[in-house]
């Protein structure tokens, strides 16, 4: 019975690794569940807030905010959001490769790339780049808060005013379904117009009170939610990344065991035939 | 089709009312306003306070903002109210206080205040105390 007890313990082993994937898999579908409400109540507002910001681009008013103003591309900023853990698929690298084609893109116009890292995973990857690196969070959790992001994204923010940017985008992936997340490019600022048919041609909001200061607050507003509905996306998105990921894994720990535990018996039974055979022969003999 | 406006009221933590109105009272920072259908282009920030939706058949909805901003476009309102993370200004001391003296209140019955007050006093007060500690888990 050469090797019987080698495909025992391996079977053993990969017994308690399955039972691992699959709490894994039934924690991620328990936290995608409320990370998908989340993301589901973050949605109309961050939406509503575009809204606003793309009407402000049609309007004609006196005052300028600067993240209203389209100026010539020189530099450009990414905001790219991933997971601080692995297990979940090709989740992340998928979206380092849309990031990665975006810096190329702006490359071949002369345009340098900066990023701002969001997650331990992206902040691993992007090191090991040569692109440099403004600003980086961590550790957000499983509910991302707007004073956490807020912090780094203002690094951006501050290159965008002092002109060190001229654009800013935020790179996260969007949730389409449980089975399929696809990375998303946004841009952030200068806000892009929204086109409505509400709209006339030539008007202006009346701003109360005066529209330098409503602007300010408008803006923070804005740049806060598309931020944090980024995040808050991301995350829905690794809870079912992971939770299918780990459901694979746990289907192919079933299939190895089920081979595994084939290989065992035939083992076995070969030994007993060979045993009786040689007790038949031995009998025989005598 | 003219003497209706939607209406959209949002916060960060989801939709709050979708619909048409024939009528909105907003609390503005300058002021309570009054918008009725084509107004002008508008753009404002919102103080704490109620926000009233008149709908056509003349029923009135009202939904209490923690401040905000808003947005008038001849068709459109658009309230994107700030959630209860922004609720700094809620009063925690005042609360506790109120905690404390409702629960004397019960201990000296001889005040002039009934028992039933006092203890629907207390409830208010721990109500108030319960969702600022929920603010502040949130806010962690």
């Amino acid at each position: 019975m050469a090797g019987a007890k080698e495909i025992r313990t391996k079977i053993a082993s990969i017994k308690s690794t399955q039972k691992i994937t699959k709490a894994m898999e039934m924690v991620a579908a328990s936290k995608m569940r409320r990370a998908q409400e989340r993301r589901r109540a973050a949605l109309p507002y961050a939406q509503k807030i575009r809204n606003v910001i793309g009407h402000l681009r049609l309007a004609n008013p006196d005052y300028r905010h600067p993240y209203l103003t389209d100026r010539a591309v020189k530099n450009v900023g990414l905001i790219v959001m991933s997971t601080d853990r692995g297990l979940c698929g090709a989740l992340n690298v998928n979206v380092f490769k849309q990031t990665l084609a975006e810096v190329r893109d702006w490359q071949e116009k002369g345009v340098e790339s900066q990023l701002c890292v969001i997650g331990s995973k992206a902040q691993q990857f992007f090191r090991r780049t040569k692109l440099p690196i403004a600003g980086s969070v961590t550790h957000l959790g499983d509910r991302p808060h707007v004073s956490a992001l807020i912090g780094t994204v203002k690094v951006m923010l501050d290159a965008y005013v002092e002109g060190r940017i001229d654009r800013l985008y935020v790179v996260h992936a969007e949730f389409v379904n449980t089975m399929s997340q696809k990375p998303v490019v946004r841009q952030l600022l200068p806000a892009e117009p929204v086109k409505s048919a509400e709209l006339q041609d030539l008007w202006d909001y009346i701003y109360e009170p005066s529209a330098a200061e409503l602007l300010e607050g408008f803006m923070t507003r804005y740049v806060e939610a598309q931020v944090y509905q980024g995040a808050v996306e991301n995350v829905a998105c690794e809870m079912a990344a992971r939770m299918v990921a780990m459901k694979s894994a746990t289907d192919n720990a079933g299939k190895l065991i089920e081979e595994l535990q084939l290989i065992y018996n035939k083992a076995r039974q070969a030994a007993i035939t060979k045993e009786i055979s040689e007790i038949v022969g031995g009998a025989a003999a005598v | 089709m003219a003497s209706t406006i939607n209406v959209d009221i949002v916060s960060a933590e989801g939709e709050i009312y979708s619909g048409v109105a024939a009528m909105v009272f907003v609390p503005a920072v300058q002021g309570e306003l009054g918008i009725a259908p084509r107004h002008a282009p508008l753009l404002t920030t919102l103080k704490a306070g109620e926000v009233r939706v008149q709908t056509p058949d003349g029923v009135e909805h009202a939904f209490y903002v923690g401040g905000g901003a808003l947005e008038i476009q001849p068709q459109r309102v658009t309230v994107l109210a700030d959630t209860a993370l922004r609720a700094r200004d809620l009063d925690e001391a005042a609360a506790l206080a109120a905690k404390q003296r409702a629960e004397e209140a019960i201990r000296d019955r001889s005040d002039e205040i009934t028992l039933a007050e006092a203890q629907a006093e207390l409830l208010r007060a721990v109500a108030q105390i319960k969702m600022l500690e929920r603010i502040r888990k949130l806010r962690q």
